[in-house]
């Protein structure tokens, strides 16, 4: 029978959770590296045992961590621990997330817009997003604060920054949002192995068609209101985008204010927030098998990060958008005052399509018939960051 | 031989006791003995001293013989007694946070 492998990164560490094809018993395991920051935690589509996790803490810097069995044992890629260090420098570069300064690359990378309006440098703080690559376990992009791409082609052992992002022009008017300039999500195209689509707080999506090399903004129909033009070609705080594999030309986003689609691979946006409580949110995912049905978690507004009315409620678009339903069974209905942060939903792609996400208060819920009940599989771990779920044969 | 105290959330990544011992070739300074337990475990390397910028982590703190060795220069002589084993590096996470 299928299982399912549900990773969940939290404030205060990683927790793996499994259950077979009816996922309504789970095993939990965890709290893996107990006490760090555990951004995102992601598995190789090409090997579904080979994971990739950022483990990061205000006291001790950013770490990777791989797993080589599917969550068991954990190491520092280049530095497991049986491994006699070979002699001379310290050979732990997974960690080392060097801007590109060269003279090739790097020399107009200079400086990003501050929140008070001038410039800033580009200063490394930590890996929001890890992104295997779809069918090669050793190569893996991480998206870093302050935002930046970079690639490994190694499992994790070493990086390099892909500049063209950075270089390609708008850098300087890039800013950061309140959780900081991060790049948050890279979405892998599955038919164009040179397209992909990266999202950055406070600077809005790009996509490259040379596989990272060169960069644009992909902006054009998005509004925002609290930039000094609303209609800038950079500047918008893009929350998360979200696509179904069969359908790689067709992006769902969540806007910070704005549920968007685009259906010309990012090259133009409309909005579809139609009847929602509120348009602001973080999460944004599509079904699996069907790529008109969408999901968000309305939250009350940019002030108050909770769900609107004390209400837990996933709001499901089977219509691609504009028309939304909520969803309500198994979800508290009373009190509830949480968030659900940008990587913190995600489906499997068993038949009956699953869908899972975690809340600022610890709980991670499934829903084992495409949103129609809902019930957690834990109720009280750390806050949860990020959500990611692997179907296994 | 130095001796080094570790904070948990290193032993735990180093795999190591709280504290542990190193061999350092030269005379014995901050820089010298970080770079020695680098070289012994490597998975700390970053977690003290940034990767690039090779400064001390700010909730990071380096302490001997009751006295705040942080701010002296990375090359600056460490206490002879330190050299010798008698007393240990400690190496301190803040006290902060939640």
């Amino acid at each position: 029978m299928s299982q399912v492998r549900v990773l969940v990164g939290t404030r205060k560490g990683a927790f793996v959770l499994t259950a077979d094809g009816r996922r309504d018993k789970w095993e939990v395991s965890g709290p893996h590296f107990a006490g760090w920051e555990m951004y995102h935690v992601k598995g190789s589509p090409a090997d579904p045992d080979r994971l990739y996790a950022s483990q990061s803490s205000g006291w001790f810097g950013q770490l990777i961590q791989r797993s080589d069995d599917g969550g068991k044992t954990w190491y520092q890629p280049g530095t497991p621990p049986e491994e006699t260090p070979a002699p001379g420098p310290p050979n732990a570069a997974s960690n080392r997330f060097v801007y590109d300064a060269s003279d090739e690359t790097g020399k107009p990378l200079t400086t990003h817009q501050w929140y008070d309006g001038t410039q800033h440098p580009w200063e490394f703080k930590r890996v929001w997003h890890l992104e295997p690559a779809l069918t090669d376990p050793e190569t893996v992009y991480a998206g870093v604060e302050d935002a930046a791409i970079f690639r490994s082609t190694d499992g994790g052992k070493n990086w390099k920054e892909l500049s063209g992002l950075r270089g390609h022009g708008t850098g300087p008017k890039w800013q950061p949002g309140a959780g900081g300039m991060c790049l948050h999500t890279i979405i892998l195209d599955p038919g164009n192995p040179q397209r992909m689509w990266v999202a950055i707080s406070a600077a809005g999506a790009f996509r490259t068609d040379d596989a990272g090399k060169t960069w644009r903004p992909i902006n054009r129909g998005l509004y925002s209101k609290y930039i000094p033009n609303p209609t800038a070609e950079v500047g918008h705080c893009v929350h998360h985008v979200a696509m179904n594999p069969s359908r790689p030309g067709v992006l769902f986003m969540q806007k910070h204010w704005d549920v968007m689609r685009s259906d010309d691979a990012g090259d133009s946006w409309q909005e579809i927030s139609g009847n929602l409580p509120t348009d602001f949110g973080f999460v944004i995912d599509v079904h699996a098998h069907e790529p008109e049905t969408v999901y968000v978690v309305p939250i009350k507004s940019d002030s108050e990060h909770f769900v609107p009315d004390g209400k837990l409620r996933v709001f499901r678009s089977r219509t691609g958008g504009n028309e939304w339903e909520a969803l309500t069974n198994g979800l508290p209905q009373r009190d509830c005052y949480v968030n659900v942060l940008r990587d913190a939903m995600a489906v499997d792609s068993l038949d009956q399509c699953g869908v899972y996400f975690g809340t600022s208060g610890g709980q991670v819920y499934a829903s084992a018939d495409a949103g129609d009940r809902w019930a957690p599989i834990v109720r009280d771990l750390p806050p949860v960051l990020s959500v990611e779920v692997q179907t296994l044969a | 031989m130095i001796r080094v105290i570790l904070p948990q959330h290193l032993r735990a990544l180093a795999h190591a006791a709280s504290e542990v011992t190193l061999d350092v070739e030269g005379a014995a300074t901050l820089r010298s003995v970080l770079d020695a337990l680098e070289a012994r475990y490597p998975m700390l390397r970053g977690t003290i001293r940034d990767q690039v910028t090779e400064q001390r982590r700010p909730f990071l703190r380096f302490f001997a013989c009751e006295e705040d060795l942080s701010h002296e220069p990375p090359d600056a002589a460490l206490p002879a007694v330190v050299s010798s084993g008698a007393e240990p590096l400690l190496i301190i996470g803040a006290i902060a946070g939640g």
